[in-house]
């Protein structure tokens, strides 16, 4: 029941994710960061399986960073975008060659199940954010959403969104989705973190907490 | 559902008199859900070979890149632009390369070849090439495409009647397919001039 999503206002992006780590029926913790800060003025949401989540987009931001590193001069966003979706797509149909257990040679393959969505900002281009889906479906996007939060977040948007919009008003559509998602999704996850992209850079904006964890002192 | 369903597509192309038209529907979906209603199927190659993809997109995207890759060291090489008859050849040569683990694609392919004739053929994933005198179609509004174009189509349009032919079959055809629509794209070419047009249709 990950929930991640997130719009384009006016010389900003947004992005907001849950954060809850579910493994089956157990809530791991309640305070997992799912938005990682790419460089200066990129930010990636991903949702999808854990191990590939954190593997994959540190990969892409280690990556980003020796490009960085290289060149003197940082990625623009829809560079690290094709990028990101370069390495999905050649992941997709890859083909590792360790034998299985059912004597074929060709072993399986292995895509990384990473769905995401990258927020960023750039002097020529403005704010921008790019829908990545696990099978490297690469799309520039006003708006996007991933999941079954997706149902109730994309439809508020297609409500309420405008190109123009102002911080205050986008992060009140926010809470507009977060609202939607608490009340109708059946396992909603209680806990979402905002975070921000403009000219001054990528950071976090806010959480929406409403269960707190419990510390050890309390007991 | 099938995985060429998956994202929802049509595509068409027709001849017409020293000219053809290519058109696509706008729709990006996941299954039931749409994820955007501006996204490209059809691409320039060169000003007189344009290609249609229509099938999974991010094999879309993929093999786009792999083709442009693949005309631009041919344009290097020859110092000219390829024949639409010999970028049909690659394309199913490379649909071909994987056959036992294809792109997820059905491409159209449509251009001006020598003394401006144009050139229509579309494939399957596998790279069976099926070349046509009057129009072709792919996606998963085909059916309802073929219909429309067999009864809308007359040969030897210009580039205007052209227009509203392939764009009438192209709007009727995916108003009868959930997946495919949100408006449509269309390019005319004639010898002179790339005309591009976006439609708005029913926006379901």
């Amino acid at each position: 029941m990950e929930c991640v999503f997130g719009l384009v206002g006016n010389g900003f992006a947004i992005v907001a994710a849950d954060t809850s780590a579910v493994h089956s029926i157990l809530v791991h913790k309640n305070n997992e960061d799912k938005i990682m800060v790419l460089d200066s003025h990129k930010l990636i949401a991903a949702s999808g399986e854990p191990g590939d989540r954190v593997q994959f987009t540190e990969y892409v931001q280690k990556n980003v960073s020796l490009y960085q590193f290289r060149n003197g001069i940082p990625l623009t966003t829809a560079a690290a975008a094709n990028f990101t979706r370069g390495e999905l797509a050649t992941a997709l149909r890859k083909v590792t060659s360790f034998p299985t257990l059912s004597y074929e040679l060709r072993g399986v393959r292995n895509p990384y199940s990473v769905n995401i969505l990258m927020a960023g900002y750039d002097k020529e281009a403005g704010a921008s954010l790019y829908y990545i889906d696990y099978i490297a479906t690469l799309h520039k996007v006003d708006k996007g959403a991933f999941g079954y939060g997706s149902y109730f977040s994309l439809s508020t948007m297609d409500r309420h969104y405008r190109s123009d919009m102002s911080v205050e008003e986008a992060i009140e559509l926010v809470d507009k989705c977060i609202l939607e998602i608490r009340s109708r999704l059946v396992i909603a996850p209680p806990n979402f973190v905002i975070k921000i992209v403009d000219k001054d850079g990528a950071r976090e904006h806010a959480w929406r907490q409403s269960v707190q964890d419990v510390t050890t002192a309390s007991v | 559902m099938s995985i060429f369903e998956y994202n929802g597509s049509a595509v068409v192309a027709m001849v017409g008199k020293n000219c053809f038209a290519i058109a696509s529907d706008r729709r990006l979906g996941v299954q039931l859900q749409t994820i955007a209603t501006d996204f490209q199927r059809i691409s320039k190659i060169h000003d007189r070979v344009f290609i249609g993809l229509s099938g999974l997109a991010t094999d879309v995207q993929t093999l786009y890149q792999r083709l442009v890759f693949r005309h631009k060291l041919y344009q290097l090489r020859e110092e000219r632009d390829m024949k639409p008859e010999t970028f049909a050849s690659l394309v199913s040569a490379i649909l071909y390369e994987k056959r036992f683990g294809p792109y997820l694609c059905q491409p159209v392919i449509a251009g001006l070849g020598e003394d401006d004739k144009p050139f229509i053929c579309t494939m399957d994933s596998i790279g069976a090439k099926e070349l046509a005198k009057d129009f072709v179609v792919s996606g998963t509004a085909s059916e309802s495409l073929y219909g429309a174009c067999e009864a809308m189509y007359k040969p030897d349009m210009e580039a205007e009647e052209l227009f509203e032919t392939i764009s009438q079959a192209l709007l009727s055809s995916v108003d009868r397919d959930c997946l495919s629509g949100w408006g449509g794209h269309v390019y005319v070419v004639t010898p002179n001039e790339i005309k591009e047009r976006i439609l708005k249709g029913r926006m379901d």
